[in-house]
């Protein structure tokens, strides 16, 4: 009866599976990266784009979604360099630039000048091409499930951005990394960035995504980040694709012993978005805080799939995700807690909350809870409704109007996960988006 | 004419009749109080007339200087003059009482065809207004009542009226969780803001407010609708008698 039925390939399949082939062919051979991409490419062309009987991509059906592959972004032309050089999603908050202009990294357009001490800021592709040690890094957080959109990054994995700041090295000002994708035909793009950061460093990252409005260009990225013992990290991630794009992207973090940490991702462009993230916490007495914010409308669709994984003990995390949800847009949560044998005094809580701004705006949420300790707190939380009518009411008695009323409550609502942002700029930066983008709604 | 003139008004909600027929006629100038067991329907008259929905108005008319109160919006009727202190004051997380303030303020000003306070004249208006009521101006860069004090939400809904200079003010238990001494603050609020061009209603329960905020007339709601109105000394009767006989008559 269970005979192995190899699976028809959709056209999208077939196409990444070609292109798979060529970029065999043409990316740089050095041994470990070379390893890396094929294993990652059999593991894809075995299991093809996940669907939704793929328990992690149960409310994603990318298979049924995803109905081309666009073709692989070519190396950017003067064009395109130009067109990249306005794109900056935060164009008044001083920071170091980093640019990837549909998937390459360019120096021209980045900030390599005048680096703080203890900073190391790396192009992938010659680091690989020169085979630098840091480049052994690579693929070393292994997920405990290889996950497709990790697979479809690390096949193509060939440009980037390695950034490593020693002991005690500090950033100065934020490190902006800015994925821009620019021209008017769809392409796909796989950068990969890898961050490192010593003991006692202390780093303030941003990660923005830009591009064109109507074109339906994919977008596949995948960050690794190492988090040292005593280090601090501030990350704010703003999700700003085009209307048509498609986003695919991967957060993986090994985290150390009394690190604190923040990430602060926001959600607001793209029609189809993931965003795959995993916290392992290895090292004893960590705190780690993420706050997420998501704005969608129209038909959009936006998973976050978060994996908080607790390896060592006395660590707390706590995580916020809130849904802003008009039209028909669909916002998904799957969060997971791990706890695992020996993780004792473990203090960790997620809570999702989605607003429904229309009838047809739908909100899922999948928490799971696997705990192998016993001395732990955990807890997960989610609510899901409309705009509070009382409340609503009170406002309208003292004069502000209704769409006023909602705007005010809906910014609040999602102000409380921006709110926590420590960087007084963008934290304002945000809340203003979000604030133009109430205004849009009308 | 009268500021407020309701004739006959009758009010169900969730299948239950909750107001008779009330009459009731309010001037500019004047101070009227309420007063009226439990359940007797002052908290859904001051509902109706502010304008929350949820209610179905079977019957009569209420007016506000002549024009049909009851086919306005809420923030129309709050921009025309009408203003509810609220028995139970909301809390809003995330929108701090400043924000609250001044957008309540500069929508008002708005309707009324005035242009937007100055943030400086604003914080001006405001301190004032809020040193009156003896309230802490860090206080209002916190959530609009989350984590307030009973007497610090009521304090906090006589600052929105100060600020909205209504025309007729709606007080619904304004003195309910008080002591003594925030008693006193607030009735001194409420009789700065009594003057001849404005009018104000005080839903009460006890005489205590009253000794405070003297009114011009008071009446007596039972079952609905106004059973009796006098001058203050029916407020005395009441405390005394209980509001047993009047329930009867109603
Ligand atoms: N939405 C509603 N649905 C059904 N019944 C209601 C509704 N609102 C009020 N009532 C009922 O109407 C009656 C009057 O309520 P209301 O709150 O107006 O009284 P009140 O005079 O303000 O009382 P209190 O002195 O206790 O504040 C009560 O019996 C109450 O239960
Ligand atoms: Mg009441």
């Amino acid at each position: 009866m269970n005979a192995e039925v190899k699976p028809i390939r959709t056209p999208a399949e077939q196409a990444l599976a070609a292109a798979i082939e060529t970029a065999r062919a043409k990316f740089s051979s050095a041994k470990p990266v070379a390893k890396l991409r094929e294993k990652a490419a059999m593991s894809f062309l075995e299991s093809g784009l996940p669907h939704r009987r793929i328990e992690e991509w149960k409310y994603t059906d990318l298979r049924a979604l995803m109905r081309e592959a666009a073709p692989l972004a070519p190396p950017p032309d003067a064009a395109a360099i130009k067109a990249a050089k306005t794109l900056d999603p935060f164009p008044g908050i001083e920071a170091r630039r980093l640019v990837l202009v549909n998937g390459t990294f360019v120096p021209e357009l980045s900030d390599l000048k005048a680096l703080e001490a203890g900073l190391t800021i790396l192009p992938l592709a010659r680091a690989l091409a020169e085979g630098h040690k840091l480049t052994g890094k690579i693929g070393a957080i292994v997920p405990d499930t290889y996950d497709a959109a990790l697979a479809l990054n690390t096949a193509f994995l060939n440009d980037g951005i390695i950034i490593a700041l020693e002991k005690d090295a500090k950033t100065e000002k934020p490190i902006h990394i800015i994925h821009c994708n620019v021209g008017k035909s769809p392409v796909a793009t796989f950068a990969r960035a890898l961050i490192l950061l010593g003991a006692s460093a202390r780093a303030h990252i941003i990660e923005s995504f830009v591009g064109p409005d109507g074109v339906g260009y994919q977008a596949n990225s995948a960050l690794e980040l190492h988090a040292g013992d005593d280090s601090k990290l501030d990350f704010v991630r703003l999700q700003a694709e085009g209307d048509t794009a498609l986003h695919l992207a991967t957060l993986l973090a090994e985290i150390g012993a009394r690190v604190k940490f923040s990430l602060h991702p926001v959600t607001m462009g793209a029609a189809l978005s993931r965003f795959s993230v995993l916290l392992r916490f290895a090292g004893a007495g960590t705190e780690g805080k993420l706050a997420a914010a998501n704005l969608l409308r129209g038909r959009q669709h936006a998973d976050t799939t978060l994996v908080v994984d607790h390896a060592a003990p006395g660590c707390s995390s706590r995580e916020l995700n809130k849904s802003a949800l008009d039209g028909a847009s669909r916002g998904i949560f799957q969060g997971k807690i791990i706890v695992r044998h020996g993780a004792q005094k473990t203090d960790a809580r997620m809570a999702t909350h989605a607003l429904l701004l229309s009838d047809n705006a739908e909100s899922d949420n999948k928490p799971e809870l696997e705990i192998f300790a016993d001395d732990v707190q955990c807890g997960h939380g989610a609510t899901s409704g409309a705009l509070d009518e009382t409340l609503l009411f009170y406002f309208l008695a003292r004069g502000i109007p209704r769409e006023q009323a909602e705007a005010l409550l809906i910014q609040s609502f999602v102000g409380e996960a921006i709110e926590t942002i420590a960087h007084d700029g963008l934290r304002e930066a945000l809340m203003e988006r979000a604030s133009n983008w109430l205004k849009e709604r009308g | 004419m009268a500021l407020l003139e309701v004739k006959n008004l009758q009010v169900e909600a969730g299948g239950k009749k909750i107001l008779n027929g009330l009459d009731l006629s309010v001037n500019v100038g004047e101070v009227h109080a309420i007063m009226g067991p439990n359940g007797s329907g002052k908290s859904t008259f001051s509902y109706v007339l502010a304008g929350k929905p949820g209610y179905k108005i079977t019957g009569g008319s209420a007016r506000f200087e002549g024009e049909d109160l009851l086919a306005l919006a809420p923030d129309e009727r709050a921009a025309k003059g009408l203003f509810l202190a609220f028995q139970y004051p909301l809390e809003i997380p995330g929108v701090t009482t400043m924000t609250f303030l001044r957008t309540a303020v500069n929508a008002v000003r708005k309707k009324r065809g005035e242009a937007e306070i100055s943030t400086p004249d604003f914080l001006r208006f405001v301190r004032e207004k809020a040193a009156a009521l003896h309230i802490d101006l860090e206080m209002l860069k916190r959530a609009v009542n989350v984590g307030f004090s009973g007497g610090e939400k009521k304090r906090n809904e006589i600052l929105q009226m100060a600020l909205l200079e209504p025309k007729l003010g709606v007080l619904d238990e304004t003195d309910s969780g008080l002591d003594i001494d925030a008693l006193k603050v607030v009735a001194e609020g409420v009789n700065k803001l009594r003057s001849k061009k404005r009018a104000i209603i005080v839903i009460t329960h006890y005489q205590r407010l009253l000794d405070h905020i003297v009114p011009d007339i008071v009446h007596v709601m039972a079952k609905g609708k106004i059973v009796r109105s006098g001058g203050p000394e029916l407020a005395l009767e009441l405390e005394k008698k209980g509001y047993a006989a009047f329930e009867q008559a109603a």
